[in-house]
């Protein structure tokens, strides 16, 4: 660990933390891995190199590795070359860890943000989500599962339009 | 099969994580078997949901299992390189598909055991063991969730769901003992505080079964003899025809990518 002692260390480290925040999660490219929560450390050493730490939203998450290979590329291009990404699962990701951007983002790409759930183990589901379209509460759970492993199907019965909800964790 | 298999030195605590390890990766590899296949599109995308899940607990925790044995081998030679005999999955998650009920009927008992399973192990004293935990936790909450809302449909629905969900039920019971049974190699480590005992956990799994079996009225069978065996790697034939379409491509061209 470098405590950012001098200016010219904070720039680095701050170009370096830029470049790496501005890695998009590949399923969902409105979202900067910082807006996700996906970024959890970037780290100068004394020797030049970056080491970065994220964390996975769910265990399979197939973009893990797209996401590394990106913040590396996105690293190399700003000067940082041979970037040491790591992942960390402790503490585990949850939504609380999305930015109040992210859900902005979210929403206005057209998939409703997580809310905070009922009980996790509740049957058949008393979830309330919102269509991000009309904004309709009148809305239908259609799948627990989605498109991607942190998605469920929803159906807004207001403007009849089926919509992603990025499932609350 | 050309590529050899490879040799693990099994202390208790690469066993431990090697055994949870195959438990999910066989799971997953069954339930990936209805990619294509499922009664319906939300159903086929839920399954290869929960297949990736499992996957990716499995990657932890292989992983987790190489760094610990530091012999070299990593969480691809794991997954691909043993052969039958050096599985340590419970027989239940090797059980093949059958029909929905069936792969149902597995999902709520093996998930209704780990949803409890990882929530225990969050506190081990072994912080890589409950870091995984932390996040398979999560994950297997909504698992347990989706086998008990389909086991609820199934047992109240037709006469035909009803039936079949029954004879799974009668079938897969005498595979849940294995899930609660604990030998030398695991009480060293319960007794240090980084296992889980599953012997406490039993109590709380009944319940859920229970609860569950009764809404869907169906009930549970009164036999109380249980098959044992994937422990210790004496496994169903079905195992072997599991992991030749596994391996299948790492045994053909080693080291293999893309």
């Amino acid at each position: 660990m470098v405590a950012a002692a001098t200016s010219r260390d904070r720039d680095l480290w701050q170009r370096a933390r830029d470049a790496a925040a501005s890695v998009t999660d590949p399923e969902i490219p409105v979202l900067t891995i910082d807006d996700l929560g996906v970024l959890r450390d970037v780290v100068l050493r004394e020797d030049g190199r970056v080491n970065v730490a994220i964390t996975p939203t769910y265990s399979g998450c197939p973009a893990m590795n797209m996401i590394a290979v990106n913040v590396a590329l996105a690293l190399e291009c700003a000067g940082f070359p041979d970037a040491i990404v790591r992942t960390v699962l402790s503490p585990a990701w949850t939504t609380d860890w999305m930015s109040e951007a992210g859900r902005r983002k979210l929403k206005a790409y057209g998939i409703a943000p997580p809310q905070a759930a009922g009980s996790r183990r509740a049957l058949f589901g008393v979830e309330q989500v919102s269509c991000p379209q009309c904004g309709s509460g009148d809305t239908e759970l259609l799948s627990e599962f989605g498109s991607t492993s942190c998605k469920a199907l929803w159906r807004c019965k207001a403007c009849r339009e089926p919509f992603d909800y990025f499932k609350c964790h | 099969m050309a590529t050899p298999s490879i040799t693990v030195t099994e202390t208790p605590l690469v066993l431990y994580a090697l055994r949870r390890a195959d438990d999910a990766l066989i799971l997953g590899h069954r339930l990936s078997e209805w990619c294509g296949h499922g009664p319906m599109l939300e159903e086929d995308m839920a399954l290869s949901n929960i297949a990736l899940d499992l996957i990716g607990q499995a990657r932890a925790l292989y992983t987790c299992a190489a760094e610990v044995e530091g012999n070299g081998n990593d969480e691809d030679k794991l997954a691909y390189l043993r052969d039958v005999r050096q599985y340590r999955n419970l027989l239940l998650v090797e059980r093949p598909n059958g029909d929905f009920a069936r792969t149902m009927v597995r999902q709520l008992f093996y998930s209704a055991f780990a949803d409890i399973y990882w929530r225990g192990m969050m506190s081990s004293r072994d912080a890589t063991l409950a870091a995984i935990a932390a996040k398979s936790e999560k994950e297997s909450a909504y698992h347990l969730r989706h086998a008990s809302e389909w086991i609820i449909r199934l047992g109240d629905g037709t006469e035909e769901s009803h039936v079949r969900a029954q004879a799974a039920i009668d079938d897969l019971w005498a595979f849940t003992g294995e899930m609660f049974a604990v030998d030398d190699s695991e009480c060293g480590l319960i007794d240090a505080g980084i296992a889980v005992d599953p012997l406490l956990l039993m109590p709380e799994w009944l319940v859920t079964v229970t609860d569950v079996t009764r809404e869907a009225t169906l009930s549970l069978p009164e036999n109380d003899w249980m098959q044992q065996g994937g422990r210790d790697g004496r496994h169903s034939e079905h195992l072997g025809h599991l992991l030749s379409e596994l391996q299948h491509m790492q045994r053909s061209f080693p080291g293999a990518s893309w």
